[in-house]
């Protein structure tokens, strides 16, 4: 049987987290009712024109920089034609023979774990399309469709791999590795599920022996980076069954079913438009001078690599590093803890402990930990100096979730102030030790352990409030005499 | 003397010296729309109740010494490419009949900040697709001197409604001479601005690179006036320019002496036009030329190497252009559609086909075929590169020494109604004197300076350097002789 080599590239496609559209005022929020985000221009009626958004660009190269690319100093924008009923223009205003960013990297691992360069070709800014509508279930069974302009001109940067991948676990360790980095980067909010992030797979067999590259599929629908390495290891076997047989592999798009793990055709490449590429007339030149480049840069956020370095050398684990450097909203709670004095291994406990825990309980999504640092900084002080026990902690973290009452005031009115005063835990030591003569003699006649019983009657009567360290030590005292 | 007879400025002295009320000026001129226009069809929409209401609200501006600008209360109108809130713009296209903007372009909200008054949308080729106003979808407009001959294109209507007496002045575009070639058929001052230099938000285009918004009016002190209102840059058009706006009616009658006129010899050679100008415009030119020259101007003879190439590289560019321009007008959002079709694919085909004309057509499909796949170098990309040509060679031009050039307007005056509408490359011929300039994105003026043995009113173009249209302003203030003539529609 003949063993056959993958050659992967990939293409993605990011809305840019901008307040506006790419070329007009109009919100670029998605769940509005339709066609309301809209106007004038991005619904391309006749004679308006596109203004550039400054902070496209901006995050454009935000997103060149997080990737290693050159960014480009003059750019410009140019037309691609085709009639489709979602593009209000017949023609996408996008970046083809001069893009804001060229020649970038990413390192991933390849199968034996050692690292490996990933080029990237190119990020080019463009604009969206709107979306249809259609009346039935599918476009198939609709007797019309209704195009909703919403999200017509929100602003994309498209980014082109090179064809350095050769395994589903490449390309999606790639696509993971290139979405956490626009997330740190704050370009998008890259959410393959809404389509925020988009990944579509070009993918090629030829068999070992043979230099020349083999026929090129490209598959489309795929939401996550799951669906990314299912749909590879379908073709991967589709293609080399064809090939077993010798039988051609056509060059096509073909779309993933989630439902079915299968691929099946979509276009075949004589449906290949020409797309007529030129110039945009309406737009004049990006020139991205000393200064703005600068200013770009010197705002660029942390990348999680760096922010991963820095985690373990605070002694963090590498487990746990991953895991607080995977969510950029866990890794900004631990910086605003460490930055008020916190101790990290103890915020990192926290952070992957109960703040975790709390965060899947409630189900929601959240842009931030819903906690105050300050006071989350204030409830580890207050169990460091042993003011409160970390059972009693616990239930005030509970109560600061989502909410913006104080640590103290909870503690207050919880009444968790934990008694570390020898006078006040003196009676209670007194009363258990009267009560509960068996335990006594047991532990006087040699039978340590039961002291534990003892202390846990002590706590009890003062309803979990006292130090059990100072209860502990009392209660030793007590018994020796 | 009539109220429709006057110049815009005289008409504005008027209602600044309460001679006149706007109200008057307007009923005048909708009278006599209403008397002439059926024949000279200058107009696509004529809007009488709100232009009656903004008279009366520019007379109580002026009353209350409130004027918004020196042409407050003057009645004019719009090239119907350009958009008008509320007012239906149809681009003398079928497939936009029905179609109401809700925004203005800027060059007319700048105009209605100044308290113009409009009298309605004027015709104009399809699209501005035409040299002779006859490929509207609302009929031809005639010529107010002969009413068997065409007023020019793709602003025909503007430069009719102007000669007739049918508006004070009008909008118009130019994008290979639509603005100057109608002037020079139909007897009045065409300015087209340096592009940037007028926004060009709210104009429907045709070919975005070169489209420019003109003005036609009687005279240069007019067209000086109306640039004065609608110039500068405008944060809706990223091509618009920051050039500071000048004082541009000042320049009219402004001393030329010792002013360095250039006449390009391939403009009147064989090579380029030769034996297509007619003998009484060569004769215009040399009349020009001496009449410059006695009041002190300094007249030599230039060359232009490319000129030869304009036209081809106009026609390439502008259709390249047009066809990703028009492609938006495909049924689904706004405008005509076709009905019954079997799918969307379906309905964008019949749609097009059913609603563009035929010069529209030929447009797209020259366009088209111009970026395909296989072509593009071949014929995009050489123009890009004969357009930079031709730019330096005026640049070379203005580096020696000259102000500014002077040309014929067009090889011919005014032809006759359908006598080259079966012969689109002769008809694309009358733009090369025109064409060159658009390609180098420079100004040209063309104003009136007589009549030709048949009673047909030539023009002169002049071309200036970017940014410089005082200087057309002064020298063709110096060359004009403004005709107020209108055989056979005196009233």
């Amino acid at each position: 049987m003949t063993k056959y080599l993958t050659t992967i590239g990939l293409e993605f496609h990011a809305e840019l987290k901008t307040r506006t559209k790419i070329f007009c005022s109009c919100p670029t929020d998605a769940g509005a009712e339709p066609n309301t985000h809209v106007c004038p221009v991005c619904l391309g009626l006749p004679g308006v024109l596109p203004v550039l958004n400054r902070r496209v660009v901006e995050l454009a190269v935000r997103a060149g920089l997080a990737l290693n690319c050159d960014i480009s100093r003059y750019s410009k924008f140019d037309r691609k034609n085709y009639f489709y009923p979602d593009l209000p223009k017949g023609y996408q205003v996008t970046q083809f023979p001069l893009p804001i960013c060229r020649n970038g990297y990413l390192t991933i691992k390849d199968a034996a774990g050692n690292p490996k360069k990933v080029r990237i070709n190119r990020i080019h800014m463009e604009e969206d399309a709107g979306k249809l509508v259609h009346s039935g279930d599918n476009l198939s069974g609709s007797t019309f469709s209704m195009p909703d302009y919403n999200r017509a001109a929100v602003p994309l940067v498209e980014i082109v791999t090179e064809p350095d991948m050769s395994s589903a676990e490449e390309a999606r360790d790639f696509g993971e590795t290139l979405r956490l980095r626009l997330l740190y980067a704050g370009v998008s909010d890259v959410r393959m599920e809404r389509g925020s992030l988009r990944c579509d797979v070009n993918i090629s067999l030829r068999p070992e022996d043979q230099e020349e590259l083999g026929v090129k599929v490209e598959l489309k629908n795929l939401n996550s980076f799951r669906a990314v390495y299912r749909a590879i290891k379908f073709e991967e076997e589709r293609q080399s069954l064809l090939l077993d047989k010798g039988l051609p592999i056509v060059q096509e798009t073909r779309l993933w079913d989630e439902a079915t793990g299968e691929t099946r055709s979509m276009r075949s490449k004589e449906d290949a438009h020409d797309y007529r590429y030129f110039p945009e007339p309406d737009l004049v030149p990006v020139v991205i001078d000393d200064e703005w480049l600068a200013a770009i840069s010197g705002d660029m956020p942390e990348l999680p690599e760096v922010k991963k370095a820095r985690l373990l050398a605070l002694g963090i684990g590498e487990k746990e590093t991953e895991q607080i450097v995977s969510e950029p909203y866990l890794s900004r709670f631990f910086d605003r803890a460490q930055e008020l004095g916190c101790d990290p291994l103890t915020v990192s406990h926290w952070l992957l402990g109960d703040i975790s825990r709390l965060l899947n309980e409630s189900g929601a999504e959240f842009e931030e930990v819903p906690v105050d640092a300050d006071q989350f900084a204030y409830l580890l002080g207050q169990v460091e100096s042993k003011a409160i026990n970390l059972n009693s902690a616990r239930t005030v973290l509970e109560d600061l979730f989502g909410t913006d009452k104080k640590a103290a005031d909870i503690i207050r009115e919880r009444g968790f102030a934990q008694i570390s005063d020898t006078s006040a835990l003196q009676a209670a030591v007194d009363q258990v030790i009267a009560a509960n003569p068996k335990p006594v003699a047991d532990y006087k006649g040699g039978k340590k352990a039961s002291i534990g019983f003892l202390v846990g009657q002590v706590m009890k009567a003062t309803r979990g409030q006292a130090n059990a360290a100072l209860v502990k030590e009392l209660l030793e005292k007590a018994l020796e005499n | 003397m009539p109220i429709t007879d006057m110049t815009a400025c005289e008409l504005a002295a008027a209602l600044t010296e309460k001679r006149l009320s706007s109200r008057e000026a307007t009923a005048a001129y909708l009278d006599r729309i209403a008397a002439l226009d059926k024949e000279i069809n200058s107009y696509i929409t004529v809007t009488p109740e709100q232009a009656m209401k903004d008279a009366e609200a520019s007379d109580k501006r002026r009353a209350e010494g409130r004027a918004l600008s020196p042409l407050d209360g003057v009645p004019m109108a719009l090239k119907d490419v350009i958009c008008s809130k509320g007012v239906r713009t149809t681009a003398a296209s079928k497939i936009l009949y029905n179609f109401v903007p809700p925004y203005d372009a800027t060059c007319w909200s700048r105009l209605k900040a100044g308290g113009a008054v409009l009298l309605g949308k004027v015709n104009m080729d399809e699209f501005a697709m035409g040299s002779s106003t006859e490929t509207s979808a609302f009929g031809p407009t005639r010529n107010p001197w002969d009413e068997e001959r065409v007023p020019g294109g793709s602003s025909g209507g503007s430069a009719a409604a102007v000669a007739a007496g049918l508006a004070a002045y009008s909008l118009g575009t130019d994008t290979g001479g639509s603005v100057r070639q109608p002037a020079h058929f139909c007897g009045v001052v065409g300015l087209k601005p340096t592009y940037g230099r007028v926004s060009r938000y709210g104009v429907i285009p045709y070919a975005s690179s070169l489209d420019q918004v003109g003005v036609l009016a009687r005279d240069c002190r007019d067209a000086a006036s109306v640039l004065q209102l609608i110039a500068g840059q405008d944060r809706m058009d990223s091509t618009s320019a920051p050039a500071p706006v000048e004082d541009y009616a000042s320049a009219c009658g402004e001393d030329i002496t010792g002013l360095k006129i250039g006449l390009p010899k391939e403009f009147m050679s064989d090579a380029i036009a030769g034996d297509a100008v007619a003998p009484d415009i060569a004769f215009a030119m040399r009349q020009g030329a001496e009449r410059l020259a006695a009041q002190g101007a300094v007249v030599e003879e230039v060359s232009l190497p490319h000129s030869a190439y304009a036209l081809p590289t106009y026609y390439i560019l502008a259709s390249a252009e047009a066809s990703s321009n028009l492609a938006r007008y495909d049924g689904v959002r706004y405008g005509a559609r076709a009905e019954n079709a079997e799918n969307v694919y379906d309905m964008f085909t019949a749609t097009r086909s059913a609603n563009f004309g035929a010069e529209v057509k030929r447009r797209i499909m020259l366009g088209t075929f111009a970026l395909s796949s296989g072509y593009y170098d071949a014929y995009y990309n050489k123009t890009m590169q004969v357009r930079t040509l031709i730019k330096q060679d005026y640049d070379q031009a203005f580096a020696a020494g000259f102000d500014c050039l002077m040309t014929p307007a067009a090889p011919t005056t005014a032809f006759k109604l359908g006598e080259m509408t079966d012969d689109p490359l002769t008809m694309y011929m009358q733009d090369i004197c025109t064409v060159p300039v658009n390609l180098a994105g420079l100004p040209g003026l063309v104003v009136p300076v007589g009549l030709d043995n048949g009673n047909l009113p030539i023009g002169l173009q002049l071309i200036g350097k970017s940014f410089d249209e005082r200087t057309l302003f002064a020298v063709g203030s110096r060359l004009e002789s403004p005709l107020r003539l209108q055989p056979g529609l005196e009233m």
